[in-house]
């Protein structure tokens, strides 16, 4: 078969060429799923322009992201930071964003890579059937950005920064962990304008009948009933703040809880993404390794671009050991690649130990099959518990490090060994844990009858603290948003003993 | 599949948030504003070279937790650690860090990034409150203007030129030997008198040759492409001549730093103007104290003398150096000088003769700033506290329109000075 490029050069027509040939590969080999792609060329400031919004091509402005594109910028020039060879949104049609200045092989790594293993995951995997809507994400941010906009026509830049920066900031707290109901980005324009009509006709007195009860004359059993309603409205304990506050707070005008939505909409956009790095990565560098592996077996790329692509690729998952001094945690895309390579080869050639540990597929010749369910189904954490194989644990020669603070050492508890295996994957599946991503804290209380302060809670798991300077800082946000004081108790998850309470001023 | 080339998007998306973010970081950028200022040359305020900007204080808290605790991490060895083996941790802080986790969210570390000229010049002028429109004169480049330079085959619909268009249009048809209507109403009537004679013969010939001249008529257009001339307009540059600007300063004892900080930023703002309206501008530094002499931008700015004042030495230097290098017919001349106000009482006469007879004749315009912060800001209402200077100059300015005079406090009234050289900036200079 004919060659697709020859050398470093490429044109729209290469690029097509190879799109469709990557095609073939993905679709008719392997019978990956994908949304249509649609491949966009662009500079490298544009690079640094998406990566400042979050790689979303769209963003509403706010000077968080003026100054992550300064701080970007400054990084690249002087050469410290390289740019992604790619950007792919979690959109349908599949927006990929490739640079013009990369040479046509590292084009169509970039275009097996994510526009095939990126696109199939994000279309297959539960948490992002779940969590995401692929169709309508554009529009919502169209609608996000002009909406901001609006607000500070309307409202001035000053206060509606002072709502965005306090909604950043609890952007981690902003997160429904369990899923209740698929958002409808579509819906979500219309039910902004029905907010503000129904703002206009109506209030809502939950917190404005609150003050009679102060003149202590009603009986003890009224108020009572009267508390034990209001709570049960609340819905308390609330671990989702920023819901919590929007849907709650007794101070914020309507348009202020639209901001704080847009906010927790985005970030619970990227929830599942947080929690399938490996899982995405995974499948996208596996999805590469395979497709121009195959185009070169078919004489579609010559040795010299093999080559150049197996430069970049084996680049791209280094993992340098603790020892090293470029060790800075896990590389998704080593540990994914891994475990994929892992998986085929066991559904392809099992030896005895496979057959133990994987007897569900072990040898059952459907690779790719195998590998489907695994992306379709598993996030991070499942990914690691259920397939992690003792050959990977020993390639990377895995070891449990424990940290225990009155400890001046680290200490080795267990190794890649036959005792150490189980442990081993157990605690590296904890380690993505969702509930690890960010601190876990919860709306407790609400004094509703005296100072309308919010209790907040955070449950020290095994002797881990909040840092206390941020924490304060934080509440101050979480003030703003709440409207009156806010106080943090850290309590300790075992005995309910409490360590600290943080205030805001 | 659908490829999209986006690179010739409009570049600077994020503009809007880089304006936010620097709102946000105001002091920070104000600081490296003013030290730019400090080490920049007069002549250089509005070169393209990086102003750099340190920023401190952006924090973007969140929760977070620091290291203490259990935790239990599983990473990749080097295959060389076995059960029980200790590892030291690394000492750093309060010795809680652990390096993985250390910098994660706790506070964040300052970065540098760098401000374009744009905007390096707009916080210049907006510590000296320039009215916005004045501002924009100075932003813009250097001026120019549309000329007419010839004809060209492509332009503008607006600037196409009808009459040429028409005159090629013309010839070519003749060329071609387009038929016109009347050529085509002739053959007509040749057909007409044809039928009427009955002559079959006649008749035959005079369709075909109407036939023949409808299908040249339709293949020669009446206008073609190639015809088609358009009015071609260059920028040309303000035919400018050059301009001399000497810089005048008092740099006796009394004149602290912050003056001569004042001092500089009038300069610089002169300059600036000067720059837009003048393909050259000559910059003299004449530092004066009893003794004038002519001295580099570092000497003038740096040193300090002791000594008595006599600014008709100044003065005197300024016009040696006017006749020696900068004739009056080739140069514009500007003059801006800077001094506390003292001078000899005896050297009075002196200074108005030759402000009076040699200087303001000559130059396009003066512009005296005193820098003597302690005098009443009412000279009119506080009696006799007005310099010896000022008033020489005073009795001057109502004759001369073109000698301005302010008093400097602070950066904002820089631009009073300077305000009616705006004003008439809108003229061409001749």
């Amino acid at each position: 078969m004919a060659l697709l490029f020859d050398g470093a050069e490429w044109d729209f027509q290469t690029l097509d060429a190879i799109h469709r040939a990557c095609e073939e590969i993905a679709v008719g080999e392997f019978g990956l799923q994908v949304y249509p792609n649609q491949i966009e060329v662009i500079t490298s400031e544009q690079m640094l322009d998406a990566y400042s919004s979050n790689g979303l091509p769209l963003m509403y402005s706010h000077w968080s992201f003026g100054k992550r594109f300064a701080r970007d910028e400054v990084l690249y020039r002087q050469g410290y930071q390289g740019l992604a060879y790619e950007i792919v949104i979690n959109a349908s049609p599949c927006i990929s964003y490739i640079m013009e200045e990369n040479t046509a092989t590292l084009q169509a790594l970039v275009i097996a890579h994510a526009c095939f293993g990126h696109n199939h995951f994000f279309r297959n995997n539960y948490l992002f059937r779940q969590w995401t809507d692929a169709e309508a994400i554009l529009g919502y941010l169209a609608f996000a950005k002009a909406y901001v906009a609006e607000c500070e026509e309307r409202q001035g830049r000053a206060a509606v920064e002072r709502i965005l920066d306090a909604a950043h900031a609890l952007r981690p707290q902003g997160i429904h962990r369990y899923p209740k109901r698929r958002w409808r980005l579509a819906e979500e324009t219309e039910r902004a304008r029905a907010r503000r009509e129904h703002e206009e006709t109506s209030y809502d007195p939950l917190m404005r009948t609150v003050p009679n009860f102060r003149t202590g004359q009603e009986p003890p059993e009224a108020r009572e009933q009267m508390e034990t309603a209001v709570r049960a409205r609340l819905r308390l304990p609330e671990e989702n703040l920023l819901y919590f506050c929007e849907k709650h707070s007794p101070r914020l005008a309507g348009w202020e809880r639209e901001l704080i939505r847009i906010v927790r909409v985005l970030a619970q956009y990227f929830y599942p993404q947080a929690q399938t790095k490996v899982a995405n990565e995974g499948c996208a560098t596996y999805c590469h390794y395979e497709i121009m592996t195959r185009l070169h077996e078919s004489g579609r790329i010559n040795d010299g671009a093999l080559l150049e692509f197996l430069h970049s690729h084996s680049s791209v998952i280094l993992q340098p050991d603790l020892s090293d001094q470029r060790f800075s945690g896990w590389n998704p895309y080593a540990l994914g690649f891994a475990i994929m390579r892992d998986l085929a080869r066991v559904a392809r050639e099992p030896d005895e130990e496979d057959r133990a540990w994987f007897p569900s597929f072990a040898g059952n010749g459907d690779p790719w099959g195998v590998l489907r369910d695994v992306w379709a189904n598993y996030r991070d954490e499942g990914l690691i518990r259920q397939f992690l194989g003792p050959k990977v644990m020993r390639a990377f020669r895995m070891v449990h490090l424990a940290d225990r603070s009155a400890d001046p050492d680290y200490r080795i508890n267990d190794i890649h060994d036959e005792d150490g295996y189980r442990r081993i994957a157990s605690l590296l599946a904890d380690q993505y844990e969702p509930a690890n991503l960010a601190p876990l804290i919860e709306a407790a209380d609400v004094d509703l009858f005296g100072s309308r302060t919010l209790k907040l809670v955070h449950d020290s798991h095994r002797g881990a603290r909040l840092e206390g300077e941020l924490a304060k800082k934080t509440l101050q946000h979480m003030q703003v948003l709440w409207g009156y004081r806010v106080c943090l108790q850290e309590r300790d998850a075992e005995t309910g003993r409490v360590l600290t309470e943080y205030a805001s001023a | 599949m659908v490829i999209v080339d986006r690179r010739a998007n409009p570049q600077g998306k994020s503009l809007a948030n880089r304006e936010r973010f620097l709102e946000r970081v105001r002091g920070d950028v104000k600081r490296a504003v003013a030290d730019t200022i400090a080490r920049r040359r007069v002549a250089d305020v509005d070169v393209e070279e990086e102003v750099r900007v340190r920023v401190d204080g952006t924090e973007e808290p969140s929760f977070a937790t620091t290291a203490e605790g259990e935790h239990d991490y599983v990473l990749p060895g080097p295959g060389t650690l076995n059960r029980g083996d200790r590892i030291r941790k690394p000492q750093g802080g309060d010795g809680r860090g652990n390096g993985r986790k250390a910098g994660r969210g706790s506070g964040e570390d300052p970065f540098e990034f760098t401000l374009t000229r744009d905007e390096f010049l707009n916080y210049f002028l907006d510590e000296l409150e320039l009215p916005r429109l004045a501002r924009t004169s100075l932003m813009q480049e250097r001026m120019s203007k549309p000329q007419r330079a010839g004809i060209s085959i492509y332009g503008y619909p607006s600037a196409l030129d009808v009459r040429r268009t028409m005159r090629n249009s013309l010839a070519r048809r003749i060329a071609l030997r387009r038929p016109d209507k009347s050529a085509l109403e002739r053959l007509e009537d040749r057909i007409a008198a044809a039928r009427a004679a009955g002559d079959e013969e006649e008749l035959a010939q005079a369709e075909a040759a109407l036939a023949a001249a409808r299908r040249r008529m339709a293949r020669i257009p009446y206008v073609d492409p190639i015809d088609v001339r358009y009015a071609r307009h260059e920028r040309r540059p303000q035919p400018a001549t050059e301009a001399a600007m000497f810089c005048l300063m008092d740099v006796s004892g009394s004149m602290t730093e912050h003056m001569k900080d004042l001092a500089k930023r009038f300069f610089m703002l002169l300059h600036l103007f000067l720059g837009r309206r003048y393909e050259r501008v000559h910059v003299v530094f004449i530092r004066h104290t009893e003794r004038a002499a002519e001295v580099d931008e570092e000497t003038f700015f740096r040193s300090r003398e002791t000594g008595g004042t006599l600014v008709s030495s100044a003065l005197d230097v300024m016009l040696e150096v006017q006749q020696a290098r900068f004739p009056r017919d080739r140069f514009n001349l500007y003059v801006a000088q800077a001094s506390d106000g003292d001078n000899d009482s005896a050297d009075r006469a002196r200074v108005a003769h030759l402000m009076q007879g040699q200087i303001l004749p000559i130059v396009r315009y003066f512009a005296y700033v005193e820098t003597g912060a302690d005098r009443g800001a009412f000279p009119h209402h506080a009696g006799r506290r007005t310099s010896e200077l000022w008033d020489t100059y005073e009795s001057l300015a109502d004759e001369h329109e073109h000698l301005a005079m302010r008093r400097l406090n602070d950066g904002a009234a820089v631009w009073g000075v300077l305000a009616d050289l705006f004003a008439k900036s809108n003229r061409v200079p001749a």
